[in-house]
């Protein structure tokens, strides 16, 4: 246990992710309503969006806008500032799971107007039939 | 103009997407000829680049907007990248002309937004193809996987319930390459392939479990995608379900690309000593492959609806293809990267054959192709081409590229793909002749028991013209085997293997 605890403390945002990542799964794979299966997939997206978000982090590190000294001489010390590109990568990646979470609807929206139901096991014995 | 070429393959079908919504008022003969026309124009843009590619005879970096890689975004355009920019570009043509009645048939309402998302996925697939950047692969990734929710949700009835798993399972494969790339940004600070290539070749990072698991997500990432077995299960039923022309577009060139993705990560951003020589579970992949042959055949030999057969089938060829590329020896992927070309052309082949049947019977069941050869003699004649390239009768391409395949499973000593693939030929025969002597000997006598010879109804000229040149270009392929082999495959393939 002396182990351990140091271990999972030192990754800690891992963890969450991890967390969060097996949470959404567990969601989309277990869940009969599909509108808890969206629930899910929107939480697994949403896991790796804050994994990339906490890799950009670093210890000391301010927001990504160029910092000018008293000299007014641009501070240009890499470590100074937090890594933006993980960051505005995930921009692109919350539009796209917007996107999909949009799409996503809209076909729940018709399963329930041509099944009547969102259920999944009700859905497949109305197909069935 | 000419250099400005790779961009605009991606180009010219994004603002053809655009233009398809404010054309509403003009009529869907417009909305037909604007899509045919973007589409000719893009793939003559792909022929000049593959040309630009051939004549340099070495990959050609088109940098957007001048930023310089790393940083900047580019596209890079190789042997394998160009062929594979040709056929998605030259499918997406033919389908194009082929929807001429089906697709207004199948959305009388909304046919400038279906095409809209049409030249969408087009963008997205030549996008995918022509990329040289890891995460701009992801978006394009989801933005043809988007467009083809949108398609496939057309078709309506039982087709929402089965987009709807293929949305939640495409999307977690889409996730696994996200978090795959995640992880091999942390490792190396990059996202453009030729520089993660550079990186990762360094010593210190061949034995870093980070790079091991990044490699594993995203290639079980790529194979949800692809509809790898055991990951098919979304597969068949989105594809049956569909309308004509989506089924057309989609069912041929998404796998297709997915496997050129996989091939392109494989060797392009990781190498060939890395994926064979430190990938701990690499000759498991070839065992995956023959139980997606095997269980891919076998499942298509149960299916009564013509459709969900030809989908069982692509789950066959990934195997195929699959198995092939990770044979790890030259003739096998050869073979792999031929089998693009030809399975591309072969389902598409047989996806406008049957679709055209289902156009005129109404009927998807193998009870539709009763009375064909009467009815549809040209359909029929495209149906038993493709059906041989399937098979793999020369001189169609199926036989050669089938041919490289089973060479290569000889050449690996991998006696059990060699038995696979000569099972799924077995297979696809017994099933061809079921339906052919449905076709010839199907009930179709009248009921006072007269054969009365049905009366001739082809599919119309819009689909017949399609039809035809794809199952030419399935012989002309074939019979050029030798040359594309040595001018465009032999050149994509990775030193080292």
């Amino acid at each position: 246990m002396d182990e351990l605890f140091p271990f999972i403390i030192a990754k800690y945002n891992y963890w969450a992710s991890l967390i969060l990542l097996f949470i959404g799964l567990y969601g989309m794979i277990a869940k009969n309503n599909l509108m808890k299966k969206i629930i899910g997939m929107v939480i697994f997206q949403t896991a790796i969006l804050l994994f990339y978000v906490s890799i950009g982090v670093k210890r000391g590190g301010t927001i990504p806008i160029l910092e000018f000294g008293a000299d007014h001489q641009p501070l240009l010390d890499a470590t100074a500032y937090a890594n933006p590109l993980p960051h505005v990568l995930m921009l692109t990646a919350i539009v796209v799971g917007v996107g999909t979470l949009g799409v996503a609807l809209t076909i729940l929206q018709k399963i329930q107007r041509v099944h009547g139901t969102i259920e999944e096991d009700e859905v497949l014995e109305d197909l069935r039939q | 103009m000419i250099e400005q070429a790779p961009a605009l393959i991606v180009i010219i079908p994004l603002l053809a997407a655009l233009l398809l919504i404010p054309a509403t008022p003009l009529g869907p003969r417009f909305a037909y000829g604007l899509l045919v026309t973007a589409l000719a124009a893009t793939l003559a843009a792909a022929l000049a680049t593959l040309n630009l590619v051939m004549v340099a005879n070495e990959a050609v970096h088109y940098r957007m907007g001048d930023w310089l890689p790393p940083h900047g975004i580019e596209l890079v355009i190789d042997h394998l990248s160009g062929v594979v920019l040709v056929l998605v570009s030259g499918c997406a043509l033919l389908t194009a002309i082929y929807s001429r009645q089906s697709a207004e048939q199948d959305n009388p309402d909304r046919l400038n937004q279906y095409y809209a998302l049409f030249a969408l996925l087009v963008t997205g697939l030549l996008g995918m193809t022509a990329t040289g950047d890891v995460f701009n692969l992801y978006v394009l990734l989801e933005i043809s996987a988007l467009s083809s929710y949108g398609l496939l949700a057309r078709g309506r009835g039982p087709a929402y319930y089965a987009t709807f798993k293929y949305l939640v399972v495409g999307t977690i494969g889409a996730c696994f390459y996200l978090l795959g790339v995640g992880y091999i940004y942390i490792m190396t600070g990059s996202l453009n392939m030729a520089d993660l290539a550079e990186i990762l070749s360094r010593p210190e990072l061949q034995e870093s479990m980070s790079v091991k698991i990044g490699f594993t997500l995203i290639i079980i990432g790529v194979w949800i995608k692809m509809a790898l077995f055991p990951l098919h299960a979304w597969m068949p039923n989105a594809y049956s379900k569909a309308g004509t022309t989506t089924a057309c577009l989609v069912a041929p060139l998404m796998t297709k690309v997915s496997i050129y993705i996989m091939i392109r990560l494989m060797f392009s951003v990781f190498s060939v000593d890395y994926v064979f020589g430190v990938i701990p579970w690499h000759h498991l992949v070839s065992w995956l492959a023959v139980a997606a042959i095997v269980v891919g055949s076998l499942t298509a030999l149960a299916q009564q609806d013509l459709r969900k057969m030809l989908a069982y089938i692509i789950v066959a060829e990934v195997g195929y293809m699959v198995g092939g590329a990770w044979l790890a020896n030259e003739a096998g992927l050869t073979g792999a990267i031929y089998h693009i070309l030809s399975d591309a052309l072969m389902t598409l082949c047989l996806f406008m054959a049957v679709g055209a049947i289902i156009y005129r019977t109404g009927k998807s069941s193998a009870a539709a192709m009763e009375g064909l050869f009467a009815k549809m003699p040209i359909t029929a004649a495209v149906f038993v081409l493709g059906w041989f390239s399937i098979i793999g009768i020369p001189p169609t391409c199926g036989f050669f590229s089938k041919w490289y395949l089973i060479s290569g499973g000889i050449e690996a000593g991998h006696w059990a793909y060699v038995a696979a693939l000569l099972f799924s030929s077995l297979i696809n025969a017994v099933i061809f002749f079921r339906l052919i002597e449905i076709a010839y000997f199907g009930n179709f006598a009248t009921h006072d028991g007269h054969h009365a010879a049905p009366a001739r109804n082809e599919a119309p000229f819009t689909m017949l013209l399609p039809m035809v040149v794809t199952a030419a270009l399935l012989i002309m392929v074939g019979l050029y085997t030798s040359e594309i082999i040595t001018a465009l495959v032999g050149k994509a393939i990775p030193p080292g293997l």
